[in-house]
Order: C-alpha cells, then structure tokens, then sequence
C-alpha cells in the first residue's frame, strides 16, 4: 500500500482528480473549489518532484507534459477566479471551445500561411543559403568578405523587408515566401560556411595523403562534418520561417492568414479566436521543430550530442 | 611474403635493397608571426625497402615535420627529397604509402568497415574488392568482429588499429606513423607494439615511426634516428643489433639496453636533457 | 606595425569587394525594377533610362545614394526631437529594445539558476523554455499591445515585454550551460573546502558562467530589437522605427522604407559593438580570457 503512495502516478492522478472537481465547482462552490485547489496544488509538486527522482524514458516524458497542465490549470483557475476581464486573457477551456467552432477558419489560415508560404520560402531560402555557401566555398576571399556580411545578417531585424516585399510581390502568399526566403538565407550560408569548416586538420590530411580532389573531400568528408551546423540552421529557420510568414501579413494580405486572423480579431476583440490562431501556430512551429530535431537525430546519430 | 621469407633470418635489410626514401641535405621552414623559424636542417637519410626506422627526439626537434614532408603534407624549403625515387607529391598521387596520425582520425559517420574502406572508394576500386580487403585487414589487426560497430563504440587502442588497417588496407609498400601510440597508455601500448612488429614481420614493409618513447624506438626498429632540437637536426643512426623475432622480454636483455643506453646518449648529446 | 596593417587590410578587403559588388548588383537591379514605372521614349539610351531610373521619386527599389541622402537629411537636417528625424524614431525604438533586454537578463538568469538548481524545474519546466521558442512568439506581439492598450498600458511597456520574452531564451540556454560549466575537479576541490552552496555559485559557478553569457547576450540583442520593432507595428504607435516601416509601406514612401532599414541595421550594430565592448571590459579585467 505504502508503495502504491509513493508512486507518482498515484498522486498525479489524485492531483488531476482533485484539479477537476476544483475547476467543476467553481462556479457552484467556491469555497470546496478553493479546498479542492489547496489539496491540488501540493499534491502536483509532490509528483513533480517524485517524476524528477526517476530516469526512465516515461518519467523525462510525463513531468513536462503535467508541468504543461499544471499551468493550464493555474491559468484557468486564475482567469475564472479572479474574474479577469476575458479580452485580457480568455480561458484555456474558451480557446479550446473556439478552436473547435471555428476550426473551418483556422484550417484555410493555416493553408494560406503555413503550407503555401513557409513551406515555399523554408525549401527556397533553405536552399539557396546552402547552395550559396557551398558556391563560396571554393573561392576563400569570396568567402572571407561574405562571412562577416552574413553573419552581421543573421543578427539584423531583417523581417523589416517584410513590406518591401509586400510592395514587390504583391499581397498573396508569394510575397510572404519571399520574406521567408529573406529570413532563412543567411543563418543556414552562415551555419554552412561555418560546417564546412569543421572538419579536422587530420581528417583534412588524411584525404590529402589519399591525393583525394576537391569533390572525393568534400562529399566523403566536408559535407557529412557540416551536418550538425547545417541542421542547427534548419531548426532554427522552421521557427523564423512562420515568424515571417506572421509578421509579413501584417503588412498587408488577401482576406486569410493566420497573421491577419490576430490582428484583424485583435482589433475586433474577438480574443478566443486570435488565441487559437497562435494555438494553431505553436502546434505547426512546435511539430516542424520536432520533425527536423527527429530526422537530425537520425542523420548525424554519430555526433557526440546523440551518441548511445 | 616472399620478403619476409629473405628478411627472417636478419633483420637489418640487405645493403642492396633499393632506396625508398631519400633525403639530401633536406631543410623545412616555417613562417610564423612574420619569422623565418628553421624547424628542420640539413637532413641526409636513406631508408631501405624493409627498413623499420624510427625518428627519436624532444619535442621541436622536426620528426614529424621530416615524416610530413615525406607525405607532402610539409614543402620542403631546401635540398632534395624522393620517396620511390619520385617526388613525395608524386608519390602521393600513387598512393605510394599510408599514414598514421597521432589520433586515429576515424569519421564518427561511417562504421569501423566503411572507414578501412574510406582509401579505397576514394581510388575507385570495386564493391566487392573493397569488402575483401576491408574484411582481411581488419581480421589482420585483430579487429574481425567489430566491423558493424561505429568508431566511438571502441576503445582508443582499438580505434587506432582500425586507423592502421585503412592505412593498409590499399597495400602501400610504406607505412607513415606519427606517434601513434602516443595518446595510449602503457599496457595498451605494449600490446599494440607487439602487434605493430608481427604486422611488419609478416608484411616486410617499410615502416617510418615518429615516437617520444625510448623503449617503443628500440623495441620496434632495425634503425633508430636520434634527432635534436633547435635546429631540429640528425644526431645519431643507430643499427639495431636485436634478431628479427622479438618479444617483449627481449627489452631486459642487455643487448636492448645497451641500444636504449646509446640513445639516450645521443639525445643528451643533442641538449634534450636541458 | 606594417604587419598588422597588412593583416587588418587582408580581412577588410574582401569585405570590401563583396560589399562593392553588391552595391553595383543593386544599382542595376534599380534598372529594371524601376523602368516600367518611368514614361521614356523607346529611342531614351541607356544613360537616361539609367539616370531616371536611379533618381526616382517613389522607386519599386531606390538607388543606394538616394536611400543615403535620405537618412543624410534625416539625421542632420531636422531636430533631434522631431518624428521626422530618424534618430527620434531609432531611441523609441532602442529604449524598448534596452527596457525589455533588462527584463530578459533578470528573468533569464533567475530561470537558469532555477533550473541547475533545482531538478524538479530542469525536468519539467526546461522543455517549456525550449517549446517557448518553436511557437511564434512574435505572432503575439500586436496582440499584447492591443490588449494591454485596453488596459491603459501603453508606451514603453507593452513593447519592453514582448523584447524581453524573445531576448529570454539564449541567455537562459547560455546560463544553464555556463553554470553547468564548472569542472568535477574544481566541484571536488570547493567539496574539500566544504564550501557551502552559497560560496559554490559566488565563487565557482558564476565566474564560469560569464564566458557563456555574451554570446547569448548577442542573440538576445539582437532579438530584443526585432521584439521592439515589430511591437510597434501594429499600435498606430506615431514613434518608433516599426511605425515608421508601417507608414511607409502605407503611403509608398519607398525611399524613406528603405532609410529606416538602414537605420534599423545601424542600430544592431551599434547595440552589438555595445555588447562587443562590454565582453572586452570583462575581459580585459580577467586577464585576457574569460
């Protein structure tokens, strides 16, 4: 029985339990719900901090995801309890209820935003960054006057070409790829420069002791060494490319998108469905981050970050 | 094998066995913050084919700089150079020798089998003749089972055999190495020494061996060149008087001494001790 | 002596050409991009086509002289204060920037402490602050401003916040590293002292953790500034480098678009070299190494 206690899904559950009745009798009961929340809130550290005694694969799994709802629930509890007005801050539960009932809206935002322009300004920015730095890579003066210029780039407020582009390529979609394209360009030439870079003195000479030319090097060698850099660009790009498309719809954009969505229904006070958009935006950055970080790992599985 | 054969009886090769690296008046000068730093001087050396020589000194004294100007890794400043009786550039592009480095330079991507095959894709050989030779090298530095695995999975004692069987496996009739046993400590260095003396028995390769250690230098070679620092010169050749088949008991017989006593006298004389 | 300036001009000079041939690649794209606006004759050579070209009075792409000249009056010819000034709108912008980076350095450290600290919140809350940066946080930005406009909260604040949400994560991502930095050896040897936990971070863990901090401190910079910006994008803010793009864009005022990207580029470098000088400083007190 003891051990039954001592087990942290126990007193998850019995945490969960008691968060529900909790959020249940808010509204009825406001005094077992402020009970039933003294008893949760314990309870949920307790298991927190019995997950965090453990190694296994379902424990570093379960404490992000209940510190997840740990703070869904505090959020709720807080927004319902203390009476915050809704346009401030709406309930998890209201933003799930709108992104249930305007799912039909958010799925053409979503096409318009994510599968027309990220995807098109992610390939081609991506792309072209890595073609570039590989172009560059056989001339070093080219390369050493293009790394500080890339480099400085990759630090600028460069979404500010967002309107330029706007002007340039009109208001539908391609006009966002291109401010994509902008944004991704230069951190994957400059992770790329740098990876091709990275291989070892020794490895170097020892495809020069093999009279190994340029291209036998730069495939068996150069290229399988960049790839840690060059996938450290690609997670970065997926996030930057929907920060793009988002902010380059502010500039102007046929009547759909998900950066249109927030700010006309920002304006409009509408705040159930601007959160469902950016619901709807965190999910796509949080999958594609997770997609590219799966296929790295599966890629450069020899690098000492993923080594078994 | 037929070498080998010739070579059992003495271990010394055969005053008429060619030349395969020749040095004449040999000098390597660095540019380093605008000065000319000689790191190699008048350098006259003649290895023979079956030569296992080995280049002793402190640290400065050029014997890596000597065996990377063989490898045309290193341009020579002055005198003359030729390995094979061509020009180390030449020989390079024949793919005239393998090279050891003090690290065993594996590439973490590829497994043990597909690094021993890194020479051979990059010479174009065959699929199936590539596996064959992958295969037998790695049999012959005792490394038969671990194909599959990735270098990291091994030890740094095995990792720097797999580096020896790639440099082998594209059967060069020179064999560079630069302190390659450098980073091991000594049990695991005794036993790859061991292992490094049958391999040349059986091949009757040419062998160039840059080392720190006294004992590895005596153990292992028919030569011993003992070099000084600043400027990194020759001081010493050394003839190894001990037979052919050596075990590592042979390092207590007074013969192994008597080499280890001459030297550490070549170096003192060369001001290494200071 | 003559050795330094020739290694200084081996690194300035091919940065110096790249830049030069971008430049020429940017007055001839000038051409095309801005000649189906012009009225010329078919018989106009090429000088007048070029000429008018690249002295347009709203261009699909102003000629870099006409961008300088503009940031030019911009700067010298109106006062300090006035929106038509461009050093006006680049301190609005840059207060918000420095506002929310000091927002983000206090939360960034407190998280990273928190989290080396205390395994509960490694376990749980690091894969958060991770998260935290795949959503696109700059999505938010109008949002927060709008809402907290209704509040009556406007100005620096709404902006500050968003600079500082976007700022938070390298420093945090570098602290965590930093203060983790610190070698079992020297743990052991602070053991053998049975220094207390307070001594183990004063002494050990947070000198080690500086040398990790300035590079998150760059990226961090730099995002403060782009949170600041794209703040102001949205609030019909009247100040501010962002109001300033979202005007421009408006009424097709090409040339004065391009001056405040300019302005905006000039002013991460500034704020970078700021950071540059501040690691230097650090620096220079430790001895040359960090």
């Amino acid at each position: 029985m003891r051990q039954v206690f001592a087990s942290p899904v126990f007193v998850a559950v019995l945490a969960l339990a008691a968060g529900g009745i909790a959020r249940a009798s808010l509204r009825a009961v406001p005094a077992l719900a402020l009970l039933a929340a003294l008893v949760t809130l314990p309870l949920l550290v307790l298991a927190l901090a019995r997950l965090a005694r453990r190694d296994t694969l379902a424990a570093r799994l379960a404490s992000p995801a209940l510190f997840g709802a740990l703070l869904l629930w505090l959020w709720e509890m807080l927004v319902l309890g203390l009476h915050i007005p809704f346009v401030l801050l709406p309930p998890p539960s209201a933003i799930a209820a709108a992104f249930a009932t305007h799912l039909g809206t958010l799925a053409t935002d979503f096409r318009q935003t994510y599968l027309h322009a990220v995807i098109a300004g992610y390939a081609l920015g991506c792309g072209a960054g890595f073609a570039v730095a590989l172009a560059v890579d056989r001339s070093p003066f080219l390369r050493r006057g293009l790394l500080p210029l890339g480099n400085l780039a990759s630090v600028m407020p460069i979404v500010g070409v967002a309107p330029i582009m706007v002007m340039w390529f009109g208001f539908d979609w391609p006009s966002k790829a291109a401010v994509v394209v902008v944004m991704t360009f230069f951190p994957m030439l400059v992770n790329t420069t740098a990876g091709l870079a990275a291989a070892g003195v020794m490895e170097r000479d020892l495809m020069h002791c093999y009279a190994a030319g340029y291209w036998p090097t730069l495939f068996k060698l150069r290229l399988p060494a960049s790839m840690p850099f060059v996938f450290t660009a690609l997670k970065l790009n997926s996030t930057l490319a929907l920060i793009g498309a988002v902010v380059a719809e502010f500039f102007g954009t046929p009547i759909l998108g998900m950066g249109f969505r927030i700010s006309t229904e920002a304006a409009r006070m509408n705040m159930d469905i601007v959160w469902a958009t950016i619901t709807v935006a965190a999910l796509a950055g949080s999958l594609s981050f997770g997609a590219i970080a799966l296929i790295e790992r599966a890629a450069t599985f020899w690098h000492p970050a993923f080594r078994r | 094998m037929g070498e080998s054969a010739v070579l059992a009886s003495d271990t010394a090769p055969a005053p008429s066995a060619p030349v395969v690296v020749e040095a004449r008046g040999l000098g390597v000068a660095f540019e380093a913050d605008g000065q000319r730093v000689s790191a190699l001087t008048s350098v006259d050396l003649a290895i023979r084919r079956g030569d296992f020589v080995s280049l002793i000194g402190p640290s400065g004294c050029g014997k890596t700089t000597l065996l990377r100007a063989i490898a045309d890794l290193q341009a020579p400043s002055g005198g003359t150079l030729t390995v094979n009786g061509m020009t180390p550039a030449e020989a390079r592009g024949a793919r005239a020798y393998g090279y050891v480095f003090q690290a065993p330079a594996l590439y973490p991507w590829r497994s043990v089998a597909r690094n021993v095959m890194l020479p051979l894709e990059i010479m174009g050989m065959g699929r199936s003749e590539r596996a064959r030779r992958a295969e037998h090298y790695l049999r012959l530095v005792g490394l038969g089972d671990f194909a599959r695995k990735f270098p990291w999975q091994l030890s740094g004692g095995m990792q720097q055999r797999v580096s020896i069987a790639r440099a082998l496996c594209f059967e060069p009739t020179l064999l560079l190495m630069d302190e390659p046993f450098g980073a091991l400590d000594e049990i695991t260095r005794d036993g790859l020494n061991l292992h490094l003396h049958e391999l040349w028995r059986r091949t009757g390769m040419t062998v160039v061996f840059v080392t720190h250690s006294i004992p590895e230098a005596v153990f292992l070679s028919t030569r011993i060149v003992v070099m000084s620092a600043r400027p990194g010169r020759i001081i010493d050749v050394i003839e190894s008087p001990l037979g052919a088949v050596r075990d590592l008991g042979i390092r207590e017989s007074g013969e192994f001494l008597a080499v280890a006593h001459r030297v550490r006298a070549g170096l003192r004389a060369g001001h290494s001790y200071d | 002596m003559i050795d330094a300036a020739w290694r200084c001009a081996a690194r300035i000079l091919p940065v110096v050409t790249v830049l030069g041939i971008l430049t020429a690649l940017w007055y001839a794209l000038a051409i095309p991009l801005n000649a189906p606006r012009l009225d010329l004759d078919e018989a106009a050579g090429f000088s007048t086509l070029a000429s008018a070209a690249w002295s347009m009075d709203r261009p699909v792409l102003p000629a870099p002289h006409q961008v300088v000249a503009e940031l030019w009056t911009s700067v010298l010819f109106h006062p300090l204060t006035s929106p038509r000034n461009l050093l006006y709108h680049a301190w609005v912008t840059l207060s918000a920037a420095l506002a929310g980076l000091g927002i983000a350095l206090v939360l960034g450290i407190a998280l990273a402490v928190g989290i080396v600290y205390v395994r509960t919140l490694d376990r749980s809350l690091m894969p958060w602050v991770i998260a935290s940066q795949t959503v696109p946080v700059l999505a938010i930005a109008p949002m927060v401003v709008v809402v907290l406009g209704n509040l009556g909260i406007t100005g620096l604040l709404p902006k500050a916040a968003i600079a500082g949400y976007l700022a938070f994560f390298p420093i945090t991502v570098g602290m965590v590293t930093g203060l983790r930095a610190a070698d079992p050896l020297q743990l052991d040897l602070m053991r053998t002292y049975s220094a207390s936990p307070g001594t183990v971070f004063t002494k050990l863990r947070w000198p080690m953790s500086v040398a990790f901090l300035f590079p998150g401190l760059r990226v961090a910079v730099a995002l403060s500034l782009v949170g600041a910006i794209v703040a102001e994008l949205p609030t019909g803010a009247q100040a501010g480098l962002g109001a300033r793009l979202l005007t421009g864009s408006y009424y097709g005022q090409t040339i004065q678009l391009w001056a405040t990207l300019v302005m905006a580029a000039l002013l991460s470098i500034a704020a970078l070299l700021g950071v540059g000088m501040a690691e230097r400083a650090v620096l220079h007190a430790r001895g040359g190494r960090l």
